[in-house]
């Protein structure tokens, strides 16, 4: 039998002619740092800025022009070697590496080779069959080369250098992943690091991450590393995935076949859903790496990795375990809440305005259902959230004190994203109080019951089915109003 | 009185200031002399014009309390020129017109230096004879047909024509030294990181630095003290206490312990050499100074070091140089069809042979062999200077292993010319400052220097021992003018 196989949720296996295969796949993601200016130059790095209007002397490699360091945003690689839980390393070298391109002005990009600002590090990922540690091979900064565009003019390739000498720090990860889920998880993962540390935005549809992946395929259970593919420069999560499903049966195939892999640079197609050569190892290019002569090794402190440690906020990890210690949710919810940086804010901050007799569950369910909804359908950020934490929080106190039902609550939740409105006000002037004044409802209910005898004497005889017929009548009756469970309690009663 | 043109920085600045001379008389004589010697080939681009221009509105407006007040000055044409050509004596700069101005040429202009012109120089500063050059020979005053040295053989030669009071040059195997050692004249290659490399074409960035070129020691102690700054804009420039080099300048050094350092007595060196050598030292002690025996133990690795060093950064700092972004293009059916055109007909001989060096030096598979043990072998030489200046406190060697040679001489031989070298090498790979001061003559009367070499950073001394020496060995030019006939 030919097939993909899966033993549990996250588990990526190939079958073929009864052999079982696993895929094993490591990341380079290039990460571009949140910075206002360039890695050696003072130049802005806006995104989405007219052609080469962002462009200094030195990222356009003028002669005689010198790069100079960014402070900041050494910084920047430093907070996330910490927030990977990775060695710092107190000195480290740029390096020139050389190969000719239109969109690479000086010639070489500077990069750092042999000693990279990171060393290694770890990242927990949270799969539905427990915790999965991910290693960190090394971070090192480089620079972003400018885009050449091939699609403005019939006969000529443009060159923008806007991005030319942007700061990016390659994450490179140790060959631990396993599946596309893995992958997806440890993207997400290292995003919502980053996110949290301010280092890297994350925003995969303007380039600011985006990895090249290496795939190899092997016996599951052998412990040597079959031959791999680098599928260069993939910009979104979906086609990493697609790309290593197709690279991985590909290579699989190639085996079964009784063929060699080619250790080989490949890209994707989006297009077509399918791999292809770029260039063989034999074609590969010979960087010429060495220290870059312009720049002196970068030399830093204990001092200063303490410093900017005491600079860390608590990252996702950490808010995790808080959340569930703190606030008795489950992990699966805390690992919901915590992923993004700013849904863990909005938590809390609702969290803290429900005050002393706060219902957690609710909270949970409100932001991760009702709100979550809301914010996907009209594709909008939690931070820009149209109901303020404060507002939801209200709301929820409002079914927590059994001023509303819960079924009430949900037209409020509507009323209120016009405007982020008070939902006490809405409760005020609309009149949906819930009806908790239990003569009011006997009342109520005398009169149902009067009006429907028939159905009442077959209930008594055993038509217990009909309960939810009156439940409905004395709900309608109220307007939506009447509090639940007092109805079912008086109706008990009567019946 | 003396022609302005034959005075030295020194007497013009005091001239000026005491108003006996006006910038305009100033650049009108350099500019007029300039003209007259068109033949020698020194100017890339001239800036006449502009300079007399300029020197007008100086006298307008003079401001007597800078370094150089109204001084006109040409300059190497490595160095970046605001709205002036800038070439590096190659084609595929030929058309270059940079927006903005290199560090050390901005510090002589807010000192009230005037630009006269982009003096010819070897190929982004690849050479020893200024043969390298795109716009041609330049021809050394000293005798007909003879190099001025390189790679600042523009600045030597016009220096030594007087028709510039002082030059700025750079060296990063000797491309000062040398050429002052073949045109009778002074040159400085200060300390790595003190003259900012801002601005300044480069071809082996670990090595450059930029100097003074002057008549005589006096001057460049004037020119060392506007040029050197630290700037942030050179990460590997160095903030360190610079000296007043001018008005610290003393004949007094009695005392000072002088190294002679025996691997520069090197096969087949020239009996004039080694007898200029031994009068050298008879003044040094004449001066108060003491000499001592010192070893460079790997003295002889330092020439092989350097063409595995030098040519791999040259390799890479002119990749840029590809016919996208500025400077000449050549049509091509592809990008790379374009690179190979523009490169082929942009770049020289020289340039290309050394790009080639320097891309296999550093290829895999050789990079460990050339390019590592290079620079484990630097850190020896290093490490010898460092013992030395544990014993004495500066040393004193030959600057060339010979006098100038022929136009054409060596030109089919690079490794004979890159021998030229073998004395000026090991200070750049150290990084230390050195000078060259004119201290006899060959059998045909051609100018020999002498070298003193200093501590890190330690320029003043090195001047002061030149300074004394200079006074002893009272050479002089004897220029002829011969190309103006």
């Amino acid at each position: 039998m030919d097939g993909i196989m899966s033993k549990n949720n996250s588990e990526y296996l190939i079958e073929r002619n009864d052999n079982i295969y696993e895929v094993v796949i490591g990341l380079e993601v290039h990460a571009q740092v949140t910075s206002n200016s360039k890695l050696f130059s003072s130049s802005s790095t806006k995104f989405g800025a007219e052609p080469n209007t962002q462009v200094s002397l030195v990222d356009a490699a003028f002669p005689g022009m010198l790069p100079v360091i960014n402070e900041y945003c050494v910084k920047q690689a430093i907070k996330t070697g910490i927030g990977l839980k990775a060695k710092i390393n107190n000195k480290s070298v740029f390096d020139r590496k050389n190969y000719f391109y239109a969109d690479l002005p000086q010639g070489y990009q500077i990069s750092q080779y042999k000693y990279p600002i990171v060393g290694e590090g770890n990242v927990i990922l949270d799969m539905p069959e427990g915790q999965k540690y991910v290693g960190i091979e090394r971070l090192h900064l480089e620079q972003d080369a400018g885009k050449s565009i091939h699609d403005i003019d019939p006969s000529n390739t443009l060159v923008d250098l806007n991005r030319s000498g942007v700061a990016l720090m390659e994450i490179v990860s140790k060959p631990d992943l396993r599946s596309p889920d893995e992958v997806n998880a440890y993207i997400k993962k290292l995003r919502s690091i980053m996110r949290y540390l301010g280092t890297c935005d994350g925003n995969m549809q303007e380039g600011s991450l985006r990895a090249d992946v290496n795939v190899s395929v092997r016996i599951k259970g052998s412990t040597e590393l079959g031959t791999r593919c680098e599928i260069k420069n993939v910009n979104s999560i979906k086609f990493m995935q697609m790309a290593i499903i197709y690279e991985a049966n590909r290579q699989v195939d190639l085996i079964e076949e009784g063929e060699e892999i080619d250790q080989e640079t490949r890209l994707f197609d989006t297009k077509k859903n399918e791999t292809r050569s770029m260039r063989s190892k034999e074609d590969a290019h010979d960087y010429r790496y060495f220290p870059d002569p312009d720049l002196l090794p970068l030399e830093i402190t204990d001092e200063f990795i303490d410093q900017l440690k005491s600079e860390i906020p608590e990252l996702p990890d950490d808010k995790k375990k808080r959340f569930i210690d703190e606030f008795k949710i489950s992990p699966y919810e805390a690992t919901i809440l915590v992923s993004d940086i700013d849904t863990a804010k909005y938590f809390e901050e609702v969290v803290a305005k429900m005050g002393k007799n706060r219902d957690m569950k609710l909270a949970v369910n409100w932001i991760t259902g009702e709100l979550f909804a809301v914010l996907n359908n009209k594709n909008i950020e939690i931070a820009h959230s149209p109901i303020s934490a404060k507002n939801l929080a209200k709301l929820i106190n409002l079914i927590k004190n059994g001023t509303i039902s819960g079924k009430i609550a949900k037209t409020i939740f509507e009323l209120m994203m016009d405007g982020d409105i008070d939902p006490q006000i809405i409760v005020e002037e609309k009149g949906l109080k819930q009806q908790s004044d239990p003569k009011a409802l006997e009342a109520l209910i005398d009169k149902i019951i009067n009006d429907n005898r028939e159905k009442a004497i077959e209930y008594k005889q055993g038509k217990e089915k009909l309960f939810g017929f009156f439940v409905g009548q004395a709900m309608k009756a109220s307007g939506g109003k009447a509090n639940p469970q007092l109805i079912n309690e008086i109706l008990k009663k009567k019946l | 009185m003396t022609e302005i043109t034959s005075l030295s920085l020194f007497e013009l600045i005091k001239n000026i200031k005491e108003k006996k001379i006006s910038s305009n008389e100033a650049a009108k004589s350099f500019v007029d002399r300039s003209e007259k010697s068109k033949k020698l080939n020194t100017y890339v681009t001239e800036n006449f014009e502009n300079c007399l221009k300029l020197s007008k509105e100086f006298d307008n407006k003079p401001n007597f309390d800078l370094k150089l007040p109204g001084i006109p000055i040409a300059v190497k044409d490595l160095f970046c020129t605001n709205e002036v050509r800038t070439t590096a004596g190659s084609n595929i700069l030929n058309n270059f017109v940079p927006s903005y101005e290199s560090t050390v040429t901005q510090n002589i202009w807010n000192e009230g230096g005037i630009l006269l012109g982009k003096l010819n120089c070897d190929e982004f500063a690849m050479g020893s004879s200024n043969e390298t050059s795109f716009f041609g020979n330049v021809q050394n005053p000293i005798a007909k047909n003879l190099v001025p040295g390189g790679s600042s053989g523009g600045s030597s030669s016009a220096l030594a024509a007087n028709l510039t009071p002082v030059t700025i040059g750079t060296d990063t195997g000797g491309s000062i030294r040398q050429p002052a050692s073949f045109t009778g004249t002074v040159g400085l290659k200060p300390t790595y990181g003190s003259c900012s490399r801002y601005g300044i074409v480069a071809f082996a960035s670990s090595l450059d630095q930029a100097g003074p070129m002057s008549k005589d020691v006096k001057d460049s102690s004037i020119l060392l003290e506007v040029i050197s700054s630290f700037d942030k804009k050179d990460s590997t420039s160095i903030d360190f206490k610079r000296n007043n080099y001018s008005s610290e300048l003393t004949r007094n050094i009695k005392g000072i312990k002088i190294g002679i350092p025996k691997e520069y007595r090197v096969d087949g060196m020239p009996g004039e050499i080694e007898n200029l050598w031994k009068k050298g030292i008879e003044y040094a002690k004449d001066c108060g100074a003491e000499i001592i025996d010192i070893s460079l133990p790997h003295t002889s690795y330092a020439l092989p070091t350097y063409y595995i060093v030098a040519p791999a950064e040259a390799s890479s700092n002119l990749a840029r140089y590809d016919g996208v972004k500025y400077g000449l293009r050549s049509s091509g059916e592809s990008l790379i069809d374009m690179y190979e055109k523009t490169r082929s007909e942009g770049f020289g001989e020289e340039v290309k042979r050394r790009i080639m060096i320097g891309t296999y030096v550093l290829s895999s598979g050789y990079y460990d062999a050339y390019y590592l043990k290079a620079q484990k072998v630097r850190q020896l030489i290093k490490k010898d200077f460092d013992d030395a200046y544990n014993k004495v406190d500066a040393i004193l060697t030959p600057s060339t292993p010979s006098s100038a040679f022929k136009i054409g001489e060596k030109s089919n031989d690079p490794v004979s010319m890159y021998l030229n070298d073998i004395f000026t090498v090991p200070v750049n790979l150290a990084g230390l400052p050195g000078i060259s001061i004119p201290a006899g003559r060959d059998k045909n009367n051609y100018p020999l220097g002498l070298q003193i070499i200093g501590k890190p950073f330690d320029e003043q001394t090195v001047l002061n021992i030149a300074y004394s020496m200079e006074e002893k060995i009272n050479y002089k030019n004897n220029i002829t003018d011969w190309w103006m006939e």
